[in-house]
């Protein structure tokens, strides 16, 4: 039995990338050890972690939870991407360094998709939306309070510096 | 006065992490990559007949399967042999490389596929046929010590692996004169630790130097190089164990596991590099958790409420294999008197063997239990003699002016355990206070009258860290003045390398970016314990800061000596030595090391062993002991049994902090991990042993929406006099009262329905029917 494969066109954080992916791979792993963009995690590869969140589209999706080929066409944007072109971090990012809203930082990558989408659609969160949005995100370490603390942060810089997340 | 240490810096570790440019253990890729998948026994209990590996190997793509008679040529014992030592066990249960005769829990490995993909190597582990001959499991720890129960190893006449006692004073007379006994029996349980990444190891040999690098998620790389030395009979110059970036540890990446030495082995056998990455189900079947313990306890009092004795048995379950040793239970038992004046004490202690998988340390280490009995007990005590929960513990706890206090009790390891600083009163004053304890009732009046239910609950601890003997750290500056730090400490994700930097810092001119840490790498320091039991800021701190003070000492010599003034005269700034407060007379700490490197033929600079580096391993055998005090607010819901904490407050002293805001981060993320004991996490077996609970959807960690509205964080300070910094462990300090705390605030809010809790998760279906039950005429 052979691996039926397909030919995929997916853009990420901007780029295009070109591969040959066994049509059952997940897109998790093919952005991890196709695209070699490891920034995105796998924990649990059923969907409730959070981890591999990804923006897909502009929408938040469980990159576990996906096929590779079903990507073909479309923009996903991770962790890898949220940074300027000059290479600052963007203001989440940087809330996050500042609350301390990370320790081992396995589930951040998906922390940050998830919360830069909720940032764009809703700029002025509460505690409650923020805690409702990342509902779906699982850390052990943090306990969860600077990484809500950083996003509330986020929102007022991205207000101040009047930019995206 | 500190400049770096005590404040809260910017992570070391921060940047990569962001970026997503660090790197773990699934981010490692090499040119002709394989990958392993394992066969795991379906069965809690069974003799294996066959195992039948022909069609897997017809699969395109696979390598090789290997059973434990394709392997047992190459290892030196088929058995894992890792137990920490102890008179207590009665029976030897190692768990084998491979399974190849009996199974005895779900999960434990019987073969390996090694293949071009992860996705071959699954689908061929998932043909590899394994007939068994089913056998009786025993699935729950109590059961299993009687004596009609099934034996989880059929080659063993009982399920006791171990048993001893603890204790001192003659519990007899006490409690047969004393004016009060009261009576708990309290069931508990842990769970998994789930740490977000799971287990996972890559190995590749080099054939040109027929050397073996491994590198596993692992909290102890030292120890496993060790086993796999063993194991495989390397000399210890063949092997590298290295520790990447890791996504959490919380204890079982301490342990070693099977899969680290096969991987070892097939690197070197199928002469290519070979990757395992667990996935969460397996975490759920094969990494070690802590589970239940029964305790059957009794607590004698004067009629002041003044405790006279405390005695009981406590049954431990222990899994099915022994994979470090009889510690939990050792650590829960030394663990329950500690805050208290405790004049006499007797504790039976029994591990029983189950069918389910084997128990070691997750964070906390049996103390969470062992401080969920007392405080139950104490709360008993207050409600038999009227007296509020705070004062009978008042009138209790270690006063200061005992402090050290001796007590009679001796760590695993032998030595005295010394309550060495702290103020137990006062912690538990200002956590009171804090959570307007004083207030609380008319709170709770108010509320009832609106129909709703609030309760109060608060626990104290006492908590052994700083696990001994010592720690290495070296310390090296470069040529190009660059401050190299190695240690066996392993980072898994709470600023290992950000505490190393900072202590280090502070005496070598406080310029974090002038500091390379490197943790976990066998090549980078000879010796090394590891991360657990809170001992990695203890105790690679103290030879962190012992290394740089050294060649602080070294470096100024050798700059006096170029500057030519008194060494009284020069600090260490930036990168450079020089002259107090003058920018113009100076050295760059390179150029110092270059001198100490030496030249042909001429002195080395002041007489000094050459280079500009220091190794220490500094030996601290006493544990140094953190309190603490938690209050937990609570409105409950009798009718859905949900709990909502509204308020959490956490006093505690962990001595001189570090760094703050790494300290609260620790604090926050245990208490979550402790709310996650106290009303969700629940790993459930069947009475066949059958895990039931083998996704994240079945098993509950706690999520954002979870978490107390409101946490409050007081620190006092005692410094412990154990080591130079004044500092003790804080990692697992979290989660050790928030069971006792969350339960009792949950009977007092229930207290209209007199439900009683003894026993931990309390999940919504167990709190209706216990609120039901105490209805019922």
């Amino acid at each position: 039995m052979s691996e039926p494969m397909r030919e995929i066109e997916v853009t990420v954080n901007g780029k295009l990338h070109r591969a040959s992916v066994p049509v059952r791979m997940t897109l998790s792993d093919c952005l991890r050890h196709e695209f070699g963009l490891t920034g995105t995690h796998v924990g649990c590869e059923h969907g409730v972690c959070g981890a591999c969140t990804v923006l897909f589209d502009g929408h938040s999706a469980r990159s576990c939870l996906m096929l590779a080929v079903q990507a073909n066409g479309h923009e996903i944007e991770t962790i890898e991407g949220l940074e300027s072109a000059k290479g600052e971090l963007s203001h989440l990012q940087a809330a996050l360094r500042d609350h301390h809203g990370l320790q081992c930082g396995f589930c951040t990558p998906g922390m940050l998709t998830t919360l830069t989408e909720l940032l764009r659609d809703n700029p002025s969160p509460t505690d409650s939306d923020v805690r409702i949005a990342i509902s779906g995100n699982l850390c052990r370490c943090t306990g969860y309070e600077g990484i809500v603390a950083a996003a509330l942060d986020a929102a007022q810089r991205i207000k101040d510096a009047g930019s995206r997340a | 006065m500190n400049r770096i240490v005590g404040t809260s810096v910017e992570r070391v570790e921060d940047r990569a992490l962001l970026r997503g440019q660090a790197c773990f253990v699934d981010d490692i890729s090499f040119p002709g990559l394989l990958h392993a998948a394992f066969v795991r026994s379906a069965e809690a209990h069974a003799l294996i007949r066959t195992v039948d590996i022909s069609a897997a190997l017809d699969v395109p793509g696979v390598r090789a399967i290997w059973r434990m008679e394709d392997i047992a040529h190459h290892l030196s014992d088929p058995l894992l042999k890792v137990a920490l030592p102890s008179p207590a066990f009665r029976q030897e249960l190692h768990r084998p490389t491979l399974s190849d005769q009996e199974v005895v829990h779900v999960g434990e490995a019987i073969a390996v596929v090694i293949a071009d993909s992860r996705y071959i190597a699954e689908d061929a582990a998932a043909l590899v046929m394994v007939d068994y001959e089913p056998l009786p499991a025993v699935s729950d720890c109590k059961a299993a010590l009687e004596a009609d129960a099934p034996r989880a190893h059929s080659s063993q006449p009982h399920n006791l692996v171990a048993e001893f006692t603890m204790g001192y004073g003659d519990h007899e007379t006490v409690f047969a004169s004393a004016p009060h006994v009261f009576h708990e029996e309290l069931w508990q349980h842990r769970g998994v630790a789930h740490s977000m990444e799971c287990r996972g190891v890559v190995a590749r040999h080099d054939r040109l130097e027929d050397i073996i690098t491994l590198w596993s998620s692992t909290q102890t790389p030292h120890a496993c190089k060790r086993v796999i030395c063993d194991v495989l009979g390397l000399d210890e110059d063949k092997l590298r164990v290295v520790t990447p970036d890791v996504g959490g540890g919380f204890g079982p990446k301490l342990v070693f596991y099977p899969e680290e030495v096969i991987l070892a082995l097939a690197a070197r056998e199928l002469r290519a590099p070979v990757k395992w990455i667990e996935d969460r189900r397996e975490h759920f079947v094969s990494t070690t958790q802590e589970r239940d313990q029964l305790w059957d306890m009794q607590i004698a009092v004067d009629n002041d409420g003044k405790i006279l004795g405390l005695r009981g048995l406590l049954v431990h379950d222990h899994g099915a294999y022994t994979a470090r040793g009889v510690n939990v239970p050792y650590g829960s038992a030394a663990a329950i008197t500690l805050p208290y004046i405790v004049p006499c004490f007797f504790l039976d202690i029994k591990l029983a063997v189950t069918n389910k998988v084997p128990v070691t340390p997750i964070r906390g280490a049996g103390q969470p239990q062992a401080v969920f009995a007392m405080e139950r007990l104490m709360d008993r005590v207050a409600r038999e003699l009227k007296l509020t929960t705070d004062e009978v513990r008042r009138r209790n706890l270690v006063p200061p002016e005992l402090i050290p206090y001796t007590t009679p009790l001796k760590t695993r390891g032998g030595m005295q355990v010394v309550l060495d600083s702290g103020d137990y009163p006062a912690t538990q004053a200002a956590a009171l206070e804090k959570a307007d304890w004083a207030g609380f009732r008319a709170r709770q009046a108010a509320a009832r009258k609106e129909g709703r239910y609030l309760g109060i609950g608060l626990a104290n601890y006492v908590e052994g860290t700083g696990r001994g003997p010592f720690e290495p750290v070296s310390v090296r500056i470069g040529e190009n003045g660059r401050i190299h730090v190695a240690s066996g400490a392993a980072a898994m994700g709470q600023s290992t390398k950000t505490m190393l930097a900072q202590v280090v810092a502070e005496q070598l001119g406080c310029d974090m970016s002038n500091i390379t840490v490197v943790t976990g790498d066998t090549a980078a320091i000879d010796y090394g314990m590891g991360g657990f039991n809170s001992r990695q800021a203890v105790m690679a701190g103290a030879s962190a800061h012992a290394a740089a003070k050294k060649v602080r000492a070294k470096a100024l010599t050798v700059a006096a000596h170029m500057l030519d003034v008194g060494e009284q005269a020069l600090e260490v700034e930036g990168r450079h030595v020089r002259l107090k407060g003058n920018d113009e007379r100076k050295v760059g700490l390179g150029e110092i090391a270059r001198a100490l490197a030496g030249l042909p033929g001429y002195y080395v600079p002041g007489g000094l062993d050459p280079g500009l580096e220091a190794t220490e391993r500094v030996i601290i055998n006493d544990m140094t002991y953190a309190n603490g005090t938690a209050v937990v607010e609570v409105e409950v819901d009798p009718e859905t049994g949900l709990v909502q904490l509204t308020h959490v407050t956490f006093a505690h002293d962990c001595g001189n902090v570090l760094n703050p805001q790494i300290v609260e981060g620790q604090i926050i993320g245990g208490m979550a991990h402790g709310i996650g004991n106290a009303l969700y996490e629940w790993m459930g077996f069947d009475e066949n042993a059958q895990p039931v609970t083998t996704t994240l959807a079945e098993y509950l960690l706690v999520s954002a929406t979870e978490m107390p509205m409101k946490v409050d964080i007081v620190h006092l300070t005692s410094p412990t006099p154990l080591n130079e910094l004044g500092i003790k462990g804080v990692g697992e300090s979290g989660v050790i009262p928030m069971t006792a705390a969350v339960a009792a605030a949950v009977d007092d809010a229930l207290a209209p329905f007199n439900v009683k809790i003894t026993r931990v998760p309390i999940t919504p279906p167990d709190l209706v029917s216990l609120i039901e039950k105490a209805a019922a005429p």
